[in-house]
């Protein structure tokens, strides 16, 4: 059953696509050693000065960035650099490993999610992931879409599952392909197919923001195409975060661009001007491909 | 002159092959060895025991004589009872060999028939009173002694004072076995009867029944503390010295010898506990102790075995810990669970020793009703019937050892048969 509290967490103004009014106060730019500007006007996730520890070892040093709604952002850095641990701050992924350790503020419209009042379980209905491999749950496709729905009881009744299966696959363009197989197993479909189904189970449970862990490095360069088109018509949508290792899918599908390196976030910056014309030169130098 | 890479490379291939050959054959002898002694082992039981499944019936025409019964005619249910039946077959031997006139003789003729003929007969009256005054012919199962004669163990050119049954008796058979009064059947008493002093008599029913009981104790109590042990520990416990501390005490119970497990049901379920001696319960506590290691490390191994990219799809969509595990984990780990449960029950089957201790070794002649009457169990009944003297329990204890040997390989396949249909590949 789901409660007020968790009713009210889950129903997001981003879905009916319309921004909330620009905040009066001027943002004030947080003190970073990034370069660019790491702030947006209209942010839906905001982070400050965050830091990771995995036991002694600081695998992120002091980043703060903002996400924006209804925008795509693409993390990107050679492989070591903290991108991916940074993503999976986001929505608290890295609770499950004892080690770590979070500092730092990091705020989904306002809360605090590591706040101790903040449910883990909410958050991550409204912040949702999808993960480098396809790891679709050994279930059918029906089942697989459904799950989140049914353990958030967002459906009353059995055909508003059916409707909110049908709209997650069809947004994930996979709707055509599996509508006459929805009761085979999840696992029996393509790797592509797999991807988008994680990405359609993803957003059954209609989250906020979508995590997305180098979604295509396992996939084909079809698989890929298909998934960066939709990737592209989510964001009328949802708010995306993209770790990826392509520098040309991060220019394909992102409207901003993270430069991670050794933990430290280099710099920020509109995709275009980043990948034209890089302020700093270690930016530079792995766009370049000197080095990563 | 110098030598290439390629030479180099050459000179040693020989070597190289040589030793993946010697390495190979190593193997080979090894398996050799392995099925050989396996293959002994078997052909051993089954060439002893196989003739166990047959008994020696000796038919018998016997007058139900009211004088003898039921004198005074009353049918009354307690005179039917008590009256000697033994007089009906002592005769019916009687006027079978006339000429037999001397005492000693005559007790040795009335012992080719079973002592359970006796039980056969009054059985027969008291279903059916309407028997008094016929007579019938039965078959009625034959002294064990006979019964080894008619399966060759007893070899008639032995000098006589070395064989169990002297010239004349051996005359009685042949003479019995000339007009088909003797004939071989299929062994049923030793599928449904308990324990008994007369090998024809004995059965393995009671330890079957015993074995039952105490594996559904075992089971009831092992698989779910020891899933339910596996799942905290694997899934819930924090890491630190004392989850550590349980791990290698967990692992260490796992190489207890069982009786030591014996010894410890023996001074806590019945001395201070005071529960029932030689009761399945007991027995079944006991193994349980024993099991648990094995279910608990096995049930951890198949949890452990579930890919993180399982666990962190279901910890990302929202599902909270017990969710995911609930939904996701368990259904994966539950073929390796049900496989760890059973080879740790096939194990705990075929366990003799801490049975022992808890006096589960008792010669019980019932068919044990529940969970707290006496009986023993397969490999203990095998035990005792490897004790007795009698020629006749010889092919049983192979033969009970046959039918142990089914119940394992039934509870094995069934392991393999459930980890084939329930494994789900990701």
């Amino acid at each position: 059953m789901l409660n007020q509290k968790h009713a009210v967490l889950l129903e997001s103004p981003a879905k009916t696509n319309d921004v909330p009014p620009p905040s009066p106060v001027q943002i004030q730019e947080p003190d970073t050693k990034t370069v660019g500007r790491v702030t947006v006007d209209k942010p839906i996730m905001t982070t400050r000065n965050v830091d990771v520890y995995y036991g002694d070892k600081q695998a992120i040093i002091d980043v703060s960035i903002d996400v924006a709604y209804n925008e795509v952002l693409s993390m990107i850095g050679p492989s070591g650099c903290g991108k991916s641990t940074f993503l999976r701050c986001l929505n608290r992924m890295n609770d499950t490993i004892e080690s770590a350790r979070v500092t730092g503020k990091i705020e989904l419209e306002g809360h605090d999610i590591y706040d101790k009042k903040t449910d883990v379980v909410t958050l991550r209905a409204r912040v949702g992931m999808v993960f480098q491999k396809p790891n679709p749950f050994p279930k059918s496709v029906y089942e697989n879409v459904a799950y989140g729905p049914r353990i958030h009881g967002l459906a009353r009744n059995q055909s508003e599952l059916d409707e909110i299966v049908q709209t997650s696959l069809r947004r994930a363009g996979l709707w055509d392909e599996v509508k006459d197989r929805l009761g085979q197993p999840g696992t029996g479909l393509s790797g592509g197919q797999q991807q988008r189904l994680c990405i359609a189970r993803c957003i059954a449970v209609n989250p906020d923001v979508i995590l997305m862990d180098e979604p295509c490095s396992a996939l084909d360069p079809i698989a890929t195409a298909r998934i960066e088109e939709l990737i592209d018509e989510l964001r009328q949508n949802y708010s995306i975060v993209i770790v990826t290792h392509s520098m040309q899918q991060a220019a394909r599908v992102s409207q901003r661009t993270a430069y991670f390196h050794l933990g430290d976030l280099i710099e920020v910056g509109e995709t275009a001007t980043i990948f034209t014309n890089p302020q700093d030169k270690l930016t530079e130098d792995y766009l370049t491909g000197r080095f990563g | 002159m110098t030598m290439t890479t390629a030479d180099k490379i050459q000179a040693g291939l020989k070597k190289r092959y040589a030793a993946e050959r010697r390495f190979r054959s190593y193997g080979l002898v090894s398996v050799t060895i392995g099925l050989a002694a396996l293959l002994f082992l078997f052909m051993s039981i089954i060439g002893k025991g196989y003739t166990a499944f047959q008994q020696t019936y000796l038919k018998l025409d016997v007058q139900f004589d009211e004088a003898i019964i039921d004198p005074q005619a009353t049918r009354d249910p307690q005179t039917l009872a008590r009256a000697d039946y033994g007089k009906l077959i002592k005769k019916t031997m009687r006027e079978r060999f006339p000429d037999v006139k001397n005492r000693r003789d005559k007790r040795k003729l009335y012992k080719l028939a079973s002592p359970g003929a006796v039980f056969i007969i009054q059985d027969m009256v008291r279903k059916d009173p309407e028997l008094i005054g016929t007579t019938q012919t039965i078959w009625v199962p034959a002294d064990d002694d006979v019964d080894m004669f008619i399966k060759g163990y007893i070899n008639r050119d032995d000098p006589e004072s070395a064989r169990r049954l002297k010239d004349k008796e051996i005359a009685w058979i042949d003479a019995l076995a000339a007009t088909g009064s003797l004939e071989k059947r299929f062994n049923k008493t030793f599928f449904t009867a308990g324990d008994s002093r007369e090998p024809e008599l004995a059965g393995i029913w009671g330890a079957v029944v015993g074995s039952f009981y105490t594996l559904l104790v075992t089971l009831v109590l092992s698989f779910p503390i020891g899933v339910a042990t596996a799942v905290y520990l694997q899934e819930f416990a924090p890491r630190n010295r004392w989850t550590d501390l349980i791990e290698v005490n967990i692992n260490n119970l796992a190489a207890v010898p069982s009786i030591v497990f014996g010894l410890l049901g023996l001074s806590v379920f019945l001395n201070f506990m005071a529960l029932p001696r030689s009761a399945p319960l007991v027995g079944g506590l006991v193994l349980s102790l024993m099991t648990l290691p094995t279910v608990i490390i096995a049930s951890r191994a198949s949890l452990q075995s579930v890919p993180p990219s399982i666990r962190e799809g279901a910890l990302g969509m929202g599902a909270s810990q017990m969710q995911m595990i609930a939904h996701h984990v368990l259904p994966l780990a539950m073929p390796g669970m049900l496989t760890g449960t059973i080879i740790g029950m096939a194990r705990a089957l075929g366990e003799s020793a801490p049975l022992l201790m808890i006096g589960m070794v008792a010669f019980i002649v019932n068919i044990p009703e529940g969970p707290l009457d006496p009986s023993t169990v397969l490999p203990v009944q095998i035990y005792l019937w490897a004790d007795t003297p009698e020629r006749a329990f010889v092919e049983r204890t192979s033969a009970a050892t046959l039918v142990l040997l089914a119940f394992l390989v039934a509870m094995n396949g069934a392991a393999v048969w459930l980890r084939k249909r329930f494994e789900q590949r990701w």
